[in-house]
């Protein structure tokens, strides 16, 4: 059985203005959605505070879960359905950072019961204080820094089959990185000037691919991140977890189109760069489907049935894959035929 | 053919290797490998992140020296001296006699070498000396008082009966515990935090505490609270007692503490035993003062204040306290594993409650098993017989995953199952990139073994490629992640290794078989 037909020619790179188009709306929108609400959102593993979950045998409404929140001086707390509906779990957030005394969850749980009037069970709690919050800020910056720098690494050494020249580029931007912290520089700013080096020795050294990649890959993750802002979704440290694999799954579609490219100029070297581009992505379709097929099918079953605690992780994971697959057909793959044309006016 | 039975060998080990690490968890004591370890938000359980306040224990080493020289100063007569705290770190020593200074620093080269000296200033008819430790000292005080935390805390969790408690330190003055399976974690956290710093004093009879609580208390003496829950209401009685600011004995001397029921009041109480020192002081105090109220005061709250009916030998007390029997037992922990020496504060708290975590292992279970079928069924009705093969990568892969995880002793976590569903997805890729690949040989008219043969060699590259992106990503969540999302890490890894060995290595030999050995003619793909 096949989808795809073997002699499948679409023209992607001939609509890749309308490709651009969307692109830089949504990163526009991404980049806009994330002003207006002020940053990203971030949980409570980064923004420190507390969460519990209650869970209640029959439905009950927030407002009399609130009264008796009040009882215990939460009355700022909110409350959220969490889960499936026949759950009937909420989610009671609160700035609190502070432990809770050692008869808080006795006294919370004989409050909610009166105000609720039903049994409750408290089935999580987690408290961050403000210091570790900052840490785990700090730590999950420092792990999108470090992937991208060892995944620029590799990509400009292996596109490029140039290992020397990626060893320049990694000093480079260490030593840019480095220089920038000496100014005590904060760490989102540190991976933005680090994304700009890059691009810069990217367009100097002249790794086309690397490139294309690089820019790929920063437009999945500035969508996706768009997406959760739009959605309202909170930064926890599943969802980093998510985005670095998106990263992985994207770089991934990426360099198996590459290397399809790079074999085709061999075989065809004759033939102009948009007619190898096309046929590579052609060549290379069906699987770049399938791949997303099935990573989005495991995925949506995570959505769906893995339960709320998970669920967060699987819709930035779904969101990532629907992006990545676009990303690698009608970003990276374009970016070199740009390139190729800037190249060759002057 | 040699090499295609050297290669069934390694195939061959690499499984039994994994089934033997895997079997343990499907059939617990059937191996001597351990199982699976599950994660606390899998299990249920409790984790802490505590920093021990070592500027307190710096803070007390001070308050000592303070206490120390003033009584040095009380025995050699030199009363126009007086020692004071200026700030939390430092001692602030007056002489108003000058011709007294050299004595006291002659003793204080003698006996208080550890001191430092800040600063020294003169006036007309005093001098003022401001006295601190040196950094060395500091920093040893600081690290000494971690080290004990940890063994404290320790201590008293094993004494609670935690199986596989973790406890280790995180940087220079942090405490990461992880209880698994604790459920009253209320008492477990009381247990923990307890400072227990043990402290007898004598109760000031000469004001009325209530009167006290108003106008102030008399020099040398300090108001304390005794703090007690009403069973019946339900409501906290405070009662306030004026007590001497001098500590006569403190629980450094303790040998023992164990729960004991007051036959009289059927009550339960915490007897405690002093070593030889501490009884000896014990019998002096009693001896001494006859008569009088000698509070035991925990951690600045008083538990009862009984009158000294007479001296005391033996060197065996007794704490009262309206307590319940679990309160007894885990003050019995507390004063048995010792005090700790600084403070702590609780910075993170995660509780997971036990149904909590078994709901997230079915609703895990659960997806990874439709997420399965799912792609199972694609895989075969897309690539028919070579689907199958796939398929039994796949399950193979999954063998594979567990086996790791136990051999490696990680810890399986709710995104850690989401790591082995989404290598479900991830790791058809390999075969998928090599099906196609044969198909495209296939229909530029080549023969079933010379495509497989090409569609390998062509996607090897290509498939370890795209497999490292993934695995950096992956090495540096292991690296930075905490928890929970390190399990993602760790099974994600794995997923990443095991299908590189299984569509490279195992369905290579499978077609390799059928289409060699076998010699089959044609390719079901």
């Amino acid at each position: 059985m096949r989808f795809i037909k073997p002699d499948i020619n679409i023209d992607f790179t001939g609509k890749r203005k309308i490709a651009y188009f969307i692109s830089g709306c949504l990163i526009i929108l991404s980049i806009l959605s994330v002003i207006v609400h002020g940053g990203p959102r971030y949980g409570i593993d980064f923004a420190g505070g507390s969460l519990i979950q209650v869970d209640f045998p029959s439905p009950v409404s927030i407002g009399d879960i609130k009264n008796g929140l009040s009882s215990v001086n939460l009355e700022k707390a909110s409350v959220q359905r969490f889960g499936e509906k026949e759950d009937n779990e909420y989610l009671i957030r609160t700035d609190i950072s502070e432990a809770y005394h050692e008869d808080f969850s006795t006294q919370l749980q004989a409050s909610l019961k009166t105000a609720t009037n039903t049994e409750v069970e408290i089935r999580r709690i987690e408290m961050v204080g403000p210091q570790v919050g900052k840490d785990l800020r700090e730590k999950a910056l420092f792990a999108m820094f470090f992937a991208l720098l060892f995944i620029t690494i590799y990509i400009s050494g292996r596109f490029e089959l140039k290992w020397l020249l990626s060893g320049v580029m990694a000093a480079a931007l260490i030593g840019a990185v480095y220089l920038l912290s000496i100014f005590e520089v904060s760490i989102p700013y540190l991976i933005l000037a680090a994304l700009i080096v890059t691009l810069i020795l990217f367009w100097f050294l002249e790794l086309k691919y690397a490139m294309g990649a690089i820019v790929a890959l920063i437009h999945d993750v500035v969508v996706t991140v768009g997406i959760f802002s739009v959605l309202n979704i909170e930064f926890s440290l599943p969802v980093i977890a998510a985005l670095l694999t998106i990263i992985g799954y994207s770089l991934n579609d990426t360099i198996i189109v590459f290397d399809r490219i790079r074999e085709n100029l061999r075989k065809h070297h004759r033939k102009p760069l948009e007619f190898i581009l096309n046929r590579s992505i052609n060549e290379t379709l069906a699987r770049t489907i399938l791949t997303a097929l099935t990573t989005l099918t495991v995925v949506v079953a995570l959505l769906i049935l893995g339960g709320g605690i998970i669920r967060d992780f699987a819709l930035a994971m779904t969101i990532g894959v629907i992006i990545g697959t676009y990303s690698s057909i009608y970003v990276a793959s374009p970016i070199l035929l740009a390139w190729n044309v800037r190249k060759k006016k002057p | 053919m040699k090499k295609i039975s050297w290669r069934l060998v390694f195939i061959l080990a690499v499984f039994t290797i994994a089934v033997i690490y895997v079997l343990p968890t499907l059939k617990p004591s059937f191996w001597p490998y351990s199982k699976i370890n599950l994660g606390l938000d899998l299990q249920g359980g409790m984790h802490l992140a505590l920093e021990v306040e070592t500027d307190k224990a710096v803070e007390t080493t001070i308050e000592r020296f303070s206490q120390e020289i003033g009584e040095m100063v009380k025995k050699e007569n030199l009363r126009n001296i007086s020692v004071v705290m200026a700030d939390g770190m430092r001692l602030s020593v007056k002489i108003t006699d000058l011709t007294q200074e050299k004595t006291f620093q002659e003793l204080m080269d003698k006996e208080f070498r550890d001191l430092r000296m800040v600063s020294r200033t003169q006036d007309k008819d005093s001098v003022t000396m401001i006295l601190d430790l040196p950094d060395e000292e500091t920093s040893r005080i600081k690290t000494l008082a971690v080290d004990q935390a940890l063994e404290t805390i320790r201590n008293r969790i094993d004494q609670f009966g935690v199986s596989e408690p973790d406890i280790r330190q995180q940087g220079t003055n942090r405490i990461l515990i992880q209880l698994p399976g604790v459920t009253d974690t209320q008492r477990a956290k009381e247990l923990i935090g307890k400072t227990a710093i043990l402290e007898f004093k004598l109760v000031n009879e000469s004001i009325d505490p209530e009167v006290a609580e108003k106008s102030g208390v008399p020099a040398g003496s300090a108001l304390y609270y005794q703090v007690r829950n009403d069973p019946a209401t339900n409501r906290e009685i405070r009662t306030p007692f004026v007590l001497m600011d001098r500590t006569l004995l403190t629980g450094a001397y303790l040998t023992d503490a164990r729960v004991q029921i007051d036959s009289q009041f059927n009550e339960p109480y915490v007897s405690i035993n002093f070593d030889s020192k501490g009884a000896r002081i014990f019998e002096r105090i009693t001896g001494e003062n006859v008569k009088k109220r000698l509070a035991i005061v925990l951690d600045n709250k008083v538990y009862s204040a009984p009158v000294i009916q007479e001296k005391i030998a033996g060197g065996e007390a007794r704490i009262t306290g309206y307590f319940t029997t679990n309160e007894a037992r885990d003050l019995a922990i507390v004063l048995r594993a010792g005090a700790l020496p600084a403070p702590v504060k609780i910075l993170e708290e995660r509780t997971v409650g036990p149904s909590l975590g078994a709901d997230s292992i079915r609703k895990g279970l659960t997806s990874m098993l439709v997420g399965g079928v799912l792609v199972f069924v694609f895989m075969m009705i897309y690539y028919q017989a070579s689907g199958i093969v796939a398929n039994l990568a796949l399950i193979l892969n999954i063998l594979l995953i567990a086996a790791g995880l136990s051999a490696f002793q990680a810890t399986l976590t709710l995104p850690g199952i989401a790591g082995i569903i989404l290598t479900i997805g991830m790791a058809v890729d390999a075969n998928v990139i090599i099906f196609e690949r044969i198909r495209e040989e296939l229909d530029i008219g080549k023969t079933p073994r010379a495509a497989v043969d090409a569609g390998y060699e062509r996607s090897t590259l290509t498939i370890l490629d795209a497999n490292v992106t993934t695995l950096i990503a992956a090495l540096v969540l292991f690296q930075f992640g905490t928890g929970p999302v390190k399990g993602f890490a760790v099974t994600l890894s794995l997923g990443v290794i095991a299908s590189l060995f299984t569509s490279l290595i195992l369905t290579r030999y499978i077609f390799d078989y059928f289409l060699i050995t076998r010699k089959f003619k044609r390719l079901s793909i």
